[in-house]
């Protein structure tokens, strides 16, 4: 790539209630530390949404999240930007957005983005708020990523749409040929790719919608309810965001020291492993005051 | 009758807790109290003037100092200084003292609709809100929403609100009586959406602000503003009128001025002058532990508190200039909210000219977050051996320990951390 590699954290004024930022400065570090040119752009709400290769959206409130959502299809460069190529990573209040409903403040659904073919409705039980584990499934062609941890905090409940998720594959795939651009280059309307699970979760809750799955991927486009953040506690997967977004395979990505944060995985998964075995219920410390 | 009883059964059980050294002694006897009379915070302040005192942070700060204010010729005051700011402190504090006429309630932001309700408070100072605990508390705008149907329904209550944060502005402008301070805001990004329409906040160079959207919601004009020194080493009370006045205190840092600004301006509204009421305060030499000087495994360390962003933000800004090392201790049990990806809203690239040690039980979770930010730094999971290994460093490192407030170290924890390392302690010599 001739020019820097741009990473784009969108709308920090609005989804930016979790730490996710973080997200952006991890991809920006380990591109750096690589000796890749890179730039870390903090792009406001009440601004035109900047071109870039990277995408991160955060978890954000209610009242936000819809404005948000607004910006992003009035804005149109993150569908545009998603079909030539560029890669999202959308995390919670962001993954519900970049999906194609979700519910506001009072439950009323709006519309999302429909980067993803996921829908959120609003949980009818206590907010899903604790340690996830996770394990990446076959399906969502990433099977050769680590177990995920994170921490989820959120009421909704996301599902993968039936019928986008096993139909529209063939159509996708051949509609995506454009030669080095991705997956979802056919247009603006949705995506062709088909979405499907990331992740079947170990401990946590998750999309919740009884699935027993965590997360969706159509193309280069990855939502997630792990904070954490959540590339913090993965750095495999940024590795993979930062290929993709390099037109290169992870393989070819020089190895980083990763010592403290391997530290970090091993010991919140042993973590959640311990609380299984001894029967506490998840969550117990979190839902109070939760809606 | 009924209370009488709760009252007896909160002083008793009160007294063998803190015998028996299960804890300050402030939260068992109020619960035991509450069982028995429900309404017991309503019964312990009735015929006192009360003046409660929320927010993200300060709150602690705030109620010692309005405490010493309203206290200073000699006037009774009752108040939960141990900080257990729920009702089961503020009756067992109230229970602790029924003589006195005067009651500071330090309360925590989700149960202020309940404790007005219940105290009809004389005064209601509202410090800040931002991010904090989110696991375990509302959203911030929720919160907000809460302060401002409580305050609406509370017209016998002269409400302190600080005039420099939105959200304390929008809870504040449901009430009748607001005496706004211009108390300075340091952490704005949970301050961008206007809770008054949903439109954009835009704060202009000089710290107001108003909404961009057009709804008309704007930054109101203070009766008292906080005002620094060219220097920034001193700081000013100045009043609508132009007096000016400097102000006076032990404690360190922007943000405890603007906490006294706002205790003084509540004392006046319960009338003390505020002149008197900040002279007052300029003795307060520590709060609760924070900024004391203590001995942690044979090394003097300065310890302070920091929770939650806009408090660290605050804090690294205070001593982000010295060079020493630095211990940084970081829990996530229950009172510190389970989830520290709060973390990574921290600035602490600012460390980046300092060693740090990172401890406490979320240490690797620091440890990952300084290295991103490119901070050196050893983890050490024990905090009493971190304050040790911190001073071995500082020793190493070009006697530099010499230089950092008086040959000490620093030490910042979030609530449990700097708690456990506050015990770990004995006061330095």
């Amino acid at each position: 790539m001739n020019r820097p590699l741009r990473i784009c954290v969108v709308y920090p004024d609005l989804l930016g209630t979790y730490g996710d930022g973080g997200n952006g400065v991890i991809l920006a570090r380990r591109a750096q530390w690589r000796g890749d040119e890179v730039e870390l752009v903090q792009a406001p709400s009440d601004a035109p949404l900047p071109e870039a290769d990277l995408y991160c959206l955060g978890g954000g409130e209610d009242g936000p999240q819809v404005r948000a959502a607004r910006s992003l299809i009035d804005d149109g460069t993150l569908a545009r930007r998603t079909a030539g190529g560029a890669v999202v990573l959308a995390v919670c209040a962001g993954y519900q957005i970049v999906g194609t409903t979700f519910p506001g403040a009072d439950g009323v659904p709006h519309e999302g983005v429909g980067l993803l073919e996921v829908a959120t409705t609003k949980g009818a039980d206590a907010r899903a708020v604790g340690e996830v584990v996770a394990e990446v499934v076959a399906e969502s062609g990433l099977a050769s990523l680590p177990t995920l941890t994170g921490f989820e905090n959120h009421g909704g409940r996301t599902a993968l749409d039936g019928a986008a998720s096993g139909a529209g594959t063939g159509a996708g795939v051949g509609a995506a040929g454009v030669a080095g651009v991705g997956p979802a280059a056919a247009g603006l309307a949705g995506p062709t790719d088909p979405t499907v699970p990331l992740a079947r979760v170990i401990a946590g809750v998750g999309n919740g919608d009884g699935s027993g799955r965590e997360g969706a991927v159509c193309g280069r486009v990855l939502g997630t309810y792990l904070h954490g953040p959540l590339l913090a506690r993965n750095p495999a997967l940024a590795d993979l965001l930062l290929a993709w977004a390099l037109g290169l395979e992870v393989g070819e990505l020089p190895p980083l020291d990763d010592t403290a944060a391997e530290g970090l995985r091993r010991e919140r998964i042993a973590a959640m492993g311990r609380r299984r075995r001894t029967g506490r219920p998840r969550g117990s410390r979190g839902s109070r005051g939760s809606r | 009758m009924r209370s009488r009883l709760a009252v007896a059964t909160t002083r008793v059980v009160n007294a063998a807790s803190r015998r028996l050294g299960r804890g300050q002694g402030t939260v068992a006897g109020g619960r035991s109290g509450l069982r028995i009379d429900p309404r017991l915070l309503e019964h312990l302040t009735i015929g006192r003037a009360v003046a409660l005192v929320t927010g993200t942070n300060g709150k602690t700060t705030t109620t010692r100092l309005l405490s010493v204010a309203l206290g200073r010729d000699g006037a009774r005051v009752v108040s939960n200084e141990t900080g257990s700011n729920m009702p089961p402190g503020h009756v067992a504090a109230l229970a602790g003292d029924r003589r006195a006429g005067l009651a500071v309630l330090e309360v925590d932001e989700v149960y202020l609709p309940r404790v007005l309700a219940a105290t009809r408070a004389a005064v209601v100072v509202l410090l800040n809100l931002s991010r904090d605990q989110l696991d375990r508390t509302n959203e911030v705008r929720m919160v907000a929403g809460t302060w401002r149907a409580a305050l609406a329904a509370a017209p016998h209550a002269t409400v302190v609100a600080n005039a420099d944060d939105p959200l304390v502005v929008w809870a504040a402008g449901a009430a009748l009586q607001v005496r706004w301070v211009g108390a300075g805001l340091g952490w704005r990004l949970d301050a961008v959406g206007c809770p008054a329409c949903q439109g954009r906040i835009a704060f202009d160079a000089g710290g107001s602000w108003a909404c961009v959207s057009g709804c008309g919601f704007a930054r109101p004009e203070p009766m008292a503003t906080l005002r620094a020194s060219g220097d920034g080493a001193s700081y000013q009370a100045v009043w609508s009128d132009g007096a000016c006045q400097k102000i006076a205190l032990a404690l360190p840092g922007r943000f405890n001025y603007a906490n006294a600004l706002m205790a003084a301006v509540a004392a006046a509204a319960l009338g003390v002058d505020a002149v008197d009421g900040l002279a007052a305060m300029a003795a307060v030499g520590d709060v609760a532990g924070r900024f004391t000087l203590r001995e942690v495994g044979g090394v003097r360390a300065r310890l302070m508190l920091a929770k939650n962003p806009a408090g660290w933000s605050e804090l690294l800004e205070l001593v982000g200039d010295d060079e020493g090392p630095i211990v940084i201790s970081i829990n996530a049990r229950t009172a510190d909210g389970a989830d520290p990806s709060w973390l990574w809203d921290v600035p602490f690239e600012r460390l980046a000219p300092r060693v740090v040690v990172a401890t406490g039980d979320r240490c690797r979770d620091l440890s990952v977050r300084l290295h991103y930010a490119g901070v050196t730094h050893v983890t050490e999971v024990d905090p009493v051996a971190a304050v040790r290994t911190a001073a071995a460093q500082g020793a190493s490192a070009d006697g530099a320990r010499d230089r950092v407030d008086g040959d000490c170290v620093h030490v910042i924890g979030n609530y449990t951390a700097f708690h456990d390392l506050l015990a770990a302690g004995v006061p330095a010599p």
